[in-house]
């Protein structure tokens, strides 16, 4: 990644008239109006690589072929930002890696300072009337940039051989019985417990609108260290130890931990009542791409309730869609979502100008 | 290596592929590593290509001090650890017979064969108090009830030690085997006990090739970062995890480059300063 962009940013300038060219010719195109059958059209989607890609692949791709006559190509994609790298760097040579992108909510805003992601007209996407709000991702102009894809909880995790009745609350995880026996995420900004902390104690996330307030739900924090045994980036670290019961509470995804229940493990998962954390991914189109109208049919298709329905079935995805227009029977909302509103996390936090101070001072928090 | 100049083309060309590979491989992406420590930081973006000590400047916060002091402690614990226990562990391997030396080797280096993960995995699960060692403690009646021993100090440095030792062993074991036995003979003969003819003789003799065991295991494990996160408490996390995180989680390359270049100075004036000892200690004698 850092070779690629030493080299691409000194050679960029070269490029950037090519990709207008580009860029004009393919909105000319649309303009004239693309022949109105989709068959024999491929449309490259990028996926989070591996469980994601192969579950897209296997459930949802073939059908919508059959259905829209447009071949998917799927491609892998890296999780966090190079991804976003990629697409930047291959936008500059007017060239799109992939047509249409999953992006994590850092990288969406990231995305959004070069303008990477394209404009949607919501007209071209009918079924976004069945969408939650908050998965129609905007640009501060008010323009759309990204379609809610898929969507995941964390919840508060216990193992039930230890913990005998449910927690109810994040507040429980402060609690004295708790000393040693927590699992957490490692990073401010992939455990949201700055937000969970903020709702739990404080009413909501405004007080993380200053630094004082910051630092105020950095103390209140603190002060749950004790209790932490493991702090993890990686999941499968603390999910072996939640099943063993070595660390018999923490925060845990939601859908992992109810497929470990229902592997017969002694694990549960509890939607707090201050709401899990609703973090998701969106499909935007990136700014090179030739293929809008394609697109629009992909995520239109995408946003149909009985696809959301499939996802939460299949892939363990909660859905993007109203609960009431899934057709999800109870057990099956329960296994991947919740109606308790959830906690949405302050992304903006970890990608606008206080990003590294709240980094810096987070791990001073954890590592002192 | 022989010291002699080389006299004609082909004895350039020998060496034109391994320093080809040297620029490619090393110098180059070092290179880069340099560039971008000096490039401007945007936050919540990645960077710009302007020259800017700012990443340098910010270097010096008392989190930074206090990991780094801790990431060289932890490793030169560790090279101590494994020189301690590596030394006369070689010593042993090399006065048996040929055949249980090649036994000891093969194993030492199937070793090697395991991963960091792989290491940090297997030690968390050992020292834990679900399936761990204590519970064996108990079912022998030494210990009324299994106990967690990780994360922690202990388990951090014997994760480390495990993964270094073998290269201890690999890099004390020629000179050790090389170590004319009329020497330590020749003490006994003078009536020098075992112990005071093994620190005395057999140490003494090979001074340099336990600076040098020590350097390698030193530096190897600095660059340990799954281990640390796996083994160890917060407060055990050392540099290498903070370098990655800034890195791989924060996509603060400039700020991680300038990290990591600091950090390799250091390491690098340690291991001079420590070669310079032993350097003069052998003038000295």
């Amino acid at each position: 990644m850092t070779v690629k962009s030493a080299f691409c940013s000194c050679r960029n300038n070269g490029w950037r008239m090519g990709a207008w060219l580009v860029i004009i010719a393919c909105i000319t195109a649309i303009g004239i109006g693309l022949p109105s059958a989709f068959a024999g059209q491929t449309l490259k989607v990028g996926v989070y690589g591996g469980y994601f890609k192969d579950s897209f692949d296997k459930h949802i791709f073939p059908d919508f072929t059959k259905e829209t006559g447009i071949k998917i190509e799927s491609v892998a994609e890296p999780t966090g930002e190079a991804w976003l790298v990629q697409l930047e760097q291959a936008a500059r040579a007017g060239v799109a890696p992939a047509d249409i992108s999953m992006i994590a909510q850092g990288p969406m805003l990231k995305g959004q300072k070069t303008r990477i992601w394209t404009p949607l007209d919501l007209n071209k996407i009918p079924n976004h009337q069945y969408l939650l709000p908050h998965f129609i991702h905007k640009y501060p102009d008010g323009r759309v940039d990204g379609i809610g894809a898929v969507s995941w909880y964390i919840t508060l995790v216990s193992n039930t051989n230890v913990f005998k009745t449910p927690p109810t609350s994040w507040a429980d995880m402060w609690q004295p019985d708790k000393k040693d026996k927590l699992g957490l995420l490692a990073l401010v900004s992939n455990s949201f417990l700055l937000e969970i902390t903020a709702k739990t104690f404080y009413g909501g996330d405004d007080i993380l609108n200053s630094k004082q307030g910051i630092l105020k739900v950095m103390n209140k924090l603190a002060e749950l260290k004790p209790n932490v045994k493991l702090w993890y980036r990686d999941e499968g670290q603390f999910q072996q130890a939640l099943q063993s019961g070595e660390i018999p509470m923490g925060q845990y995804y939601h859908d992992v931990a109810t497929l470990a229940a229902a592997d017969g493990y002694p694990v549960r998962s509890t939607f707090p009542k201050e709401g899990g954390i609703n973090d998701s991914g969106c499909w935007t189109v990136s700014k090179a791409s030739k293929k809008l109208k394609e697109a629009y049919v992909f995520i239109n298709y995408m946003c149909r309730p009985e696809i959301q329905a499939k996802l939460s079935r299949k892939v363990g995805t909660a859905p993007t869609v109203r609960r009431e227009v899934t057709g999800l029977s109870a057990k099956e909302f329960s296994a991947v979502s919740s109606d308790i509103p959830p906690i949405i996390p302050r992304y903006d936090l970890y990608t606008g100008e206080l990003s590294d101070w709240i980094s810096q001072k987070w791990t001073e928090m954890v590592t002192k | 290596m022989t010291g002699r100049k080389p006299e004609n083309l082909r004895s350039y060309l020998a060496v034109v592929y391994p320093a080809l590979m040297l620029v490619v491989f090393f110098i180059v992406p070092f290179a880069i590593m340099v560039t971008i420590s000096f490039f401007h930081r945007d936050p919540g973006a990645f960077y710009t290509p302007v020259f800017d000590i700012a990443n340098y400047q910010n270097l010096f916060s008392a989190l930074f001090v206090r990991v780094l002091i801790f990431s060289l402690f932890i490793a030169g614990l560790a090279a101590a650890v494994c020189v301690g226990l590596g030394f006369p562990f070689t010593y042993f391997i090399t006065r048996m017979p040929r055949r249980f030396q090649v036994f000891w080797l093969v194993f030492l280096l199937s070793v090697l064969s395991l991963s960091e993960v792989i290491v940090g995995f297997a030690w968390s699960l050992m020292l834990s108090r679900t399936a761990g060692l204590s519970n064996l403690l108990v079912w022998l009646g030494l210990m009324n009830k299994p106990v967690s021993w990780t994360p922690s100090f202990a388990a951090l440095l014997c994760g480390l030690c495990y993964l270094a030792f073998p290269y201890t062993v690999l890099v004390l074991y020629p000179p050790l085997s090389r170590l004319n036995p009329s020497l330590p003979e020749a003490a006994r003969t003078l009536g020098a006990s075992p112990l005071r003819t093994f620190f005395t003789v057999v140490v003494g003799a090979l001074r340099n090739a336990i600076v040098a065991a020590f350097v390698m295991v030193f530096v190897f494990t600095l660059g340990a970062y799954l281990l640390p996160q796996i083994l160890g408490r917060p407060h055990h996390w050392t540099l290498s995890v903070l370098i990655t995180d800034r890195a791989i989680y924060q996509s603060n390359m400039p700020m991680a480059a300038a990290m990591a270049i600091f950090f390799m100075l250091v390491s690098l004036a340690l291991v001079v300063l420590t070669m310079f000892i032993g350097k003069e200690k052998k003038v000295a004698s």
